[in-house]
């Protein structure tokens, strides 16, 4: 008569459980199909159906006028200086969102002995060039490298699990990986910026168009910076700068042959 | 059958004691590395994989080699290699873990892993990697161990195993397959970008598995009472020899079409690894000695008459095991990388502690090896008394 009491409680109190836990598992799907978590949009935000840049290479004539695009994206970005560590070091462990390339370097596949020297020798700024098929996202096992509806290629660093696959994927150079924490060197420095978070080590990162300062009605910042060196627009609007730079110049992308789409074009 | 595992001589718990010592250092350089990050290894920006990957990728061959016993026994009803299979499915089993354990230590945020299970992306590469990985390792565990423990109660393995044994047939090509295709769809990288990877990878495989498991197989005899048996050897080096054959003939392919076609972006990464590109040849000693042990070992294993000389082919296992190895586990990744997509040059050099890292998970793999080995071992001489 105990025991089977005791059984009865037993299987009494299992049940009482499992009831809660399906209980919680309805609640939660339904919530999740009637009140989906919404994405507020900024009254102000930029919006386009494909964000592209046209970079106008004639207006760089120095190392000068390309590093005051550079620095101010790494700094309102929060990307370390890892100067502290040496030549080495630096090179090994760089994070990089923006940065400058000889057109060798840049546009490997379209130079050639006899190449203008004036474009030997330019300051090239490169980035990620945020494709239409872009191989970075399709190498991620994780989806944490994705295409927004507007073209940005975006990632989430709370997802990355550090695999680098992306970066054995992405055929221009365009991600770093954190091999070492990155607080430490802006800690170092105390520059920390408000606006854009930190990253921590072990995952990769790279540029994204600015997608912070889109949503709140601004432009990115190397576009605003560059006085009007880079116009920054809807690749899909016929009457947008972007197209209309495109219509009336003769542009390059890099690595044209791999089918990646690049958003970035060039004026030489 | 795990108590078999318990009981062994002062030889068995020597061999065990000296693998966890090295384990025991590899951890705490592990905790170093957790701590820090990934920048304790030689890796860089534009050598984002290095060591680690590559000893995944070889190792990925060596476990897909154990389907070169499993075929002849199973589809051709070779008979000697009986006796041997579950040393074949063992042997893939270390293979599996020492893979897993590569592909762990090798993320910036391991403490985040079952994203890839959480967020399934069957557009990545990596993802199928994980499943079938994982599925081999499953399939040679209940193979191995439903057919040990048959041959241990003296019945025939029970009827519903065999399709498991014949899944894991696909499935031993299937993770070389899949580890190939990791690098070969990766636009930029010119060196991957080759349809011939994937068979490739499979024929360095079929030498380094089998070849791995001849060696075992001399040690067993000396140390044990359990003879493999010299035909399922012999039988075993015609298949290494065939298959490091066709993996040089495929080497060479890739040579020539590069070459020929004399496109910079393909024949760069080459002259990078056997003469060296813009004054940087770190690998190219290492390459040229792969090309010789792999050459030396052909002429050893083609002549019978030295591939029936047991010393001889020993030698001859060693050199295609360390040919290959040096082939794929490393010059195969950092060759990918050097040069850069932006075609700099940078290096990659291991670090002291990416290495001796590396070392101790082959040591857990060794660990894992001579527990299953002695059970299998165990079991044998048992049936055998």
């Amino acid at each position: 008569m105990e025991n089977s009491r005791r059984k009865f409680l037993k299987v009494a109190g299992a049940s009482a459980l499992g009831m809660g836990m399906a209980g919680t598992a309805v609640r939660a799907i339904a919530s999740g199909s009637g009140n989906k978590p919404k994405t507020m949009k900024n009254d102000n935000a930029l919006t386009a159906k494909h964000w592209g840049m046209v970079i106008d290479t004639r207006k760089f004539k120095s190392h000068k006028d390309v590093q005051k695009l550079i620095d101010v994206c790494h700094k309102i970005h929060n990307v370390p200086d890892f100067e502290y560590l040496g030549e080495h070091k630096q090179q090994m462990h760089e994070i990089k969102w923006m940065w400058e390339e000889e057109y060798k370097h840049a546009f490997t596949d379209l130079n050639y002995k006899y190449v203008n020297k004036r474009v030997e020798h330019l300051p090239f700024l490169v980035l990620c060039n945020h494709c239409e098929n872009p191989p970075c996202v399709k190498a991620c096992p994780t989806k944490a490298t994705f295409k927004r509806d507007d073209g940005i290629v975006s990632m989430d660093f709370h997802r990355c699990i550090g695999c680098r696959f992306c970066m054995a994927a992405c055929p221009y150079g365009s991600r770093s990986f954190n091999f070492r924490d990155p607080r430490a060197a802006l800690n170092l420095k105390e520059e920390t910026v408000s606006g854009f978070p930190t990253r921590m080590k072990g995952v990769v990162e790279k540029c994204n168009f600015c997608a912070e300062r889109l949503a709140i009605g601004k432009k990115p910042a190397c576009v605003e910076a560059s006085n009007g060196a880079i116009a920054f627009g809807d690749l899909e609007d016929p009457e947008s700068d972007v197209r209309k730079l495109l219509e009336s110049n003769y542009t390059i992308r890099r690595k044209q042959g791999m089918g990646t789409e690049p958003s970035v074009y060039y004026i030489v | 059958m795990l108590e078999t595992a318990l009981k062994g001589t002062k030889r068995y718990w020597g061999l065990l004691a000296a693998f966890a010592v090295v384990m025991g250092i590899g951890f705490l350089i592990y905790l170093k590395q957790f701590d820090f990050g990934l920048g304790i290894t030689g890796m860089s920006r534009d050598v984002s994989w290095g060591f680690y990957i590559a000893q995944f990728t070889f190792l990925v061959g060596v476990a897909a080699g154990g389907v070169m016993v499993v075929i002849p026994y199973y589809l051709h009803d070779y008979k000697k290699f009986g006796k041997i299979t579950i040393l074949g499915e063992f042997l893939a089993i270390a293979a599996i873990v020492m893979c897993l354990l590569f592909i762990v230590i090798d993320l910036g945020q391991p403490m985040r892993i079952l994203n890839v299970w959480l967020h399934p992306s069957p557009g990545s590469v990596l993802f199928w990697d994980t499943i079938v990985l994982n599925g081999y390792l499953f399939l040679n565990l209940l193979v191995g161990w439903i057919v040990l423990q048959s041959e241990r109660n003296a019945v025939p393995p029970p009827k519903w195993i065999k399709p498991f044994i014949y899944l894991s047939i696909p499935f031993a090509f299937g993770i070389h397959t899949v580890t190939a295709y990791l690098y070969c769809g990766l636009p930029g990288r010119h060196f991957w970008m080759t349809a011939i990877l994937a068979p490739r990878f499979l024929a360095s495989a079929f030498a380094a598995g089998p070849s791995f498991l001849i060696l075992l197989c001399f040690i067993v005899r000396k140390y044990t009472k359990f003879d493999p048996g010299k035909d399922a050897i012999q039988a075993l080096s015609k298949i290494v020899t065939y298959a490091i054959i066709a993996n040089v003939f495929f080497l060479v392919c890739e040579v020539f079409v590069a070459m020929y076609s004399g496109i910079p972006s393909h024949m760069d990464h080459i002259k990078y690894l056997y003469v060296g590109l813009h004054g940087h040849g770190a690998l190219v000693p290492w390459m040229w000695a792969s090309v010789i042990l792999m050459l030396l070992a052909i002429i050893l294993l083609v002549n019978p008459v030295t591939r029936r000389n047991e010393s001889v082919l020993m030698a001859a296992c060693i050199f295609v095991f360390a040919g290959t190895w040096i082939d794929k586990g490393l010059g195969m990744i950092s060759g990918g990388f050097v040069p850069s997509p932006l075609h700099h040059v940078n290096e990659y050099i291991p670090s002291v502690l990416e290495v001796v890292l590396s070392l101790s998970v082959w040591a857990a793999g060794f660990f894992v090896l001579t527990i299953l080995f002695k059970m299998a071992v165990s079991i044998k001489e048992e049936v055998n008394a």
